[in-house]
């Protein structure tokens, strides 16, 4: 079982290698000449205002929660589609029922105005 | 023991070549969208490194290490490494379940032509896939810059949106396929493409994965002439070239995936398959840059809006009827 697996690992330690080696050997022949102003964050060239740690839009948020409750229920639906031919009219019948009460969530999303960005 | 041996050396060897083919399109592909582009734009593009501009990656790579380093003073530290190395990891692991051509035997052994050809290939591809938003996140997020921030956000926005109409496109894949192994989806196609078997779940799942790899007219996390490259604003050197060729490889996967979720795999007629494999891939892959010639950038409501008001209930009626189908036909 962990043999199909032995390629994925030996790739993690060839891509690692490689992330860091190129990255390091970058950094020992690049040359290196900081000063404050190459440091400070890039703002098209113009004295900083205020700092990146800023109070963000709600909206990104909620976007990231409705993810995590629908995409929790199109995995559900992944075995249903392999087992699909074994489960017959009674998986369809399953299923669409849990589509239906997908749905009814997914309308109260849409009037409650979470999918509104204006 | 041989046996393991055997396997190992097999292992490698797929490995390497992969490695190598991989990092090599992804350089060539850059090359390809410039010259391209530049054509489209009645431009030459590249054209002073050899024949055809044909050294110019290898100069581009030569450029990129020997450039100065530097990491803003207000970045936090380790997660500003750590991301770019995240971005490249996640996009070489995808390739590995991608299977390119029918399973080959020699000296009386099936050797399957796929690095690994896992059970749940598509399930490891959709996770990988998913976990490539760490990085873009984390490095938008740790520079410390707006810019970088503003970036950050739209693609956590973005790339989560589509990424539910992506998983639900795939369901009438599997649904045909009976399997989440790459090469059953492939040897399901024997007859038919799923592009004419599934054409809505393809034109979903085509436009998602526009949107999940940041691709025009999905490139708002980048745009480069609001926010400046966005979430690798502040990065210079060899992490930006980190950032860039896992964005090439991930333009070879979508190709790759659209060419064996979709377009038959290696399945065609007269030449060998690994041809016709690599034919379908370049072939998308030009799509894409195209499309990059050709189109304006969306609005990120209209981004949003096109994620949950069409694309997912048009994935879920899709899913619905073409099971209804499949029931009615046996």
């Amino acid at each position: 079982m962990l043999d199909n697996y032995l390629p994925i690992f030996t790739l993690i330690l060839i891509a690692v290698c490689f992330a860091i080696g190129s990255t390091v050997f970058s950094g020992l022949i690049g040359q290196k000449k900081p000063s404050e102003v190459k440091l400070a964050p890039y703002e098209c060239g113009m004295p900083l205002v205020g700092t990146a740690r800023e109070r963000f839009s709600v909206k990104f948020y909620i976007i990231a929660m409705l993810f995590i409750v629908f995409d929790i229920e199109v995995v559900f639906m992944y075995p249903w589609a392999v087992m699909f031919k074994r489960l017959g009219m009674f998986g369809f019948v399953e299923m669409g029922v849990f589509i239906l009460i997908l749905l009814v969530g997914y309308i109260y999303v849409w009037k409650k105005g979470a999918l509104e960005w204006e | 023991m041989s046996d393991l041996l055997l396997s190992l050396a097999l292992i490698l060897v797929k490995l390497g070549l992969i490695f190598g083919v991989i990092l090599g399109m992804a350089a060539y592909l850059v090359l390809a969208e410039r010259k391209i582009l530049g054509r489209m734009q009645l431009r030459h593009g590249p054209n002073r490194l050899g024949p055809f501009g044909l050294i110019q990656p290898m100069a581009d790579v030569i450029k990129l290490i020997t450039k100065e380093d530097f990491m803003p003073d207000q970045a936090d530290k380790w997660l500003f490494l750590f991301a770019p190395g995240l971005t490249a990891l996640t996009a070489l692991l995808s390739f590995v379940v991608v299977p390119f051509a029918p399973p080959l035997t020699i000296f009386g052994r099936e050797l399957p032509m796929v690095v690994c050809d896992l059970n749940i290939g598509l399930l490891y591809f959709l996770g990988i896939s998913s976990l490539g938003v760490y990085g873009v996140v984390i490095g938008g997020w740790a520079s410390n810059s707006k810019y970088s921030l503003l970036g950050a956000m739209r693609s956590i926005g973005q790339l989560l949106s589509y990424e539910l109409a992506m998983g639900l496109a795939l369901i009438p894949v599997v649904l045909s396929a009976k399997s989440f192994s790459l090469t059953d989806v492939v040897m399901s196609q024997a007859d038919w493409p799923n592009l004419l078997k599934h054409p809505v779940a393809f034109l979903i799942f085509l436009v998602s994965i526009a949107a999940e790899s940041k691709r025009t007219p999905f490139d708002m996390p980048e745009a480069e002439n609001e926010i400046v490259g966005g979430f690798h604003t502040e990065y210079s050197g060899m992490r930006f070239g980190l950032f860039f060729v896992g964005e090439y490889i991930n333009l070879v996967i979508i190709g790759s995936m659209l060419t064996v979720l979709f377009l038959g795999g290696w399945h065609g007629p007269l030449l060998p398959p690994i041809v016709w494999f690599a034919i379908k891939v370049l072939f998308v892959a030009f799509c894409f840059i195209w499309a990059r010639g050709t189109m304006p950038r969306l609005r990120y409501d209209q981004l949003l809006h096109l994620g949950w008001k069409v694309l997912i209930p048009l994935a879920l009626l899709n899913l619905l009827v073409t099971a209804a189908v499949l029931l009615a036909i046996g």
